[in-house]
C-alpha cells in the first residue's frame, strides 16, 4: 500500500489519519475538509455503522468552534465475511476518505485557526483485536 | 522552489515509511516468553460482585481467557472454551474469562446471556492485564498448571479446538508433583515458539 506523500499523520496502534489539506472558508458559508486514513495491511476497523450491536463503530467527532460540523460523510463500507461472524460484517480497510462539512458563523473572527478532532476506531484481524482506539486530530483552517 | 518542494515530498515520504515500519511490527507480538512462570495473583470481580483471586483456583488446570464482547474473534474460541469447561470441570479444570470491556457489566452481562456462558467471567482491567505481560491483542489466551505455572500463552484465536483439548488434557494427566510447564508433546504443539 503506497502511502500519500503528503499526508502528516497522526496515529495511534494501525491507523493513521490527518486532513488532507488546509480548509479555507468564508465567514457564513461552507466547506469540505477531507480527512485521510491509512490502515495497516491485514487489519480492518469496523465502520460507522456496524450490524452487530457489540462491535465498536468508527465516529469522527469535532470541536464545535470555531467552525460547525454540519455533517460527516463516511465511506461507503465493505462488507466482508470473517470466521467469527455467521453474517458480513461491514468494515473498512486499507486507505479512505472521511469527509466533514462545515459551516462559518458570520461572527466567526478572520484569519488562521485551527479546529480539532477525535476519530474513534477498534482495529482486528482474521485472528485478534486491538482495544479501541482514539486518534486527536488538528487542522487548520483559514476563515476568510 | 522545486528544491524546496521536492525536499519536503522526501521528508514527508520518510516520516510515512516510519510510520509504516513502526506498524509492520504487530502489537503484542514482542513479549519476552512467560511459560514456566507463576501466573501472577489477582483479585477481580464476578459478575455476582464476588471478589475472585488466582489463588482460589489453587491445584487446578485454569485457562485464563482475555476477552471482550466487541472482539470478533474471541466468540471463535468460547464454545471452545464452554465445552471444555463442561467435559472436564470435574477433572480439577476451570475455564476464567477476564472480559476487558471498558463499559464494564453494562456490556457484559448481556452478552453473557446470549452466548450462554456456563464458566466464570470476571471484569479486568488494565492493571491485571500489564501484570499478565501487557494484554495488547485479544483474545489472549493463558493455560496455567495445577502448581499456578504458565504453561504457555496465546496471542489471538489459537490452531483449533483440539490441538487446545489435548493441551489442557496433558496438563490434567501430569503428576500433580510435577510443574507441566515448558514440556513438549501437545503444549509445544499449542503454543509454537512462544
Amino acid at each position: 500500500m503506497a502511502p500519500w506523500p503528503s499526508l502528516r499523520a497522526q496515529s495511534n496502534g494501525v491507523l493513521a489519519a490527518a486532513p488532507a489539506e488546509r480548509l479555507n472558508i468564508k465567514r457564513g458559508s461552507s466547506a469540505e475538509l477531507k480527512l485521510k486514513a491509512q490502515l495497516q495491511p491485514g487489519f480492518h476497523v469496523n465502520s460507522n455503522t456496524p450490524a452487530d450491536e457489540y462491535l465498536i463503530p468508527l465516529k469522527l467527532t469535532w470541536t464545535k468552534e470555531p467552525l460547525e460540523a454540519e455533517q460527516v460523510t463516511y465511506p461507503k463500507p465493505e462488507l466482508e465475511k470473517y470466521a467469527f461472524s455467521a453474517n458480513p460484517v461491514s468494515v473498512f480497510s486499507g486507505n479512505f476518505e472521511i469527509v466533514t462539512r462545515f459551516k462559518a458563523p458570520a461572527t466567526a473572527p478572520p484569519g488562521l485557526a485551527i479546529i480539532a478532532g477525535k476519530l474513534r476506531y477498534q482495529a482486528c484481524n482474521n485472528k485478534e483485536c486491538l482495544p479501541p482506539r482514539t486518534i486527536d486530530l488538528r487542522a487548520t483552517v483559514n476563515i476568510e | 522552489m522545486s528544491k524546496t518542494i521536492s525536499a519536503l515530498a522526501v521528508c514527508s515520504a520518510v516520516c510515512m515509511a516510519l510510520f509504516y515500519t513502526a506498524c509492520v511490527n504487530r502489537p503484542g507480538t514482542a513479549k519476552s516468553s512467560v511459560k514456566g512462570k507463576s501466573a501472577p495473583e489477582f483479585a477481580l470481580k464476578d459478575a455476582n460482585g464476588q471478589t475472585v483471586h488466582l489463588a482460589d483456583y489453587k491445584g487446578k488446570v485454569v485457562l485464563l481467557d482475555f476477552w471482550a464482547t466487541w472482539c470478533g474473534p474471541c466468540k471463535i474460541e468460547i464454545p471452545w472454551f464452554m465445552d471444555f469447561e463442561q467435559q472436564f470441570k470435574d477433572r480439577g479444570f476451570a475455564v476464567v474469562g477476564v472480559s476487558m470491556d471498558e463499559d464494564g457489566w453494562t456490556a457484559v452481562k448481556p452478552y453473557l446471556v446470549r452466548m450462554k456462558v456456563n464458566y466464570r467471567i470476571l471484569l479486568g482491567n488494565d492493571q491485571v492485564g500489564t501484570l499478565y505481560g501487557g494484554v495488547d491483542s485479544l483474545p489472549t489466551t493463558f493455560l496455567i498448571d495445577r502448581q499456578g505455572k504458565i504453561a504457555f500463552k496465546e496471542i489471538g484465536v489459537s490452531t483449533g479446538k483440539e490441538e487446545f483439548k489435548d493441551a489442557i488434557v496433558h496438563l490434567l494427566d501430569a503428576p500433580r508433583d510435577v510443574a507441566s510447564a515448558a514440556t513438549g508433546g501437545p503444549l509445544a504443539v499449542l503454543a509454537g515458539a512462544k
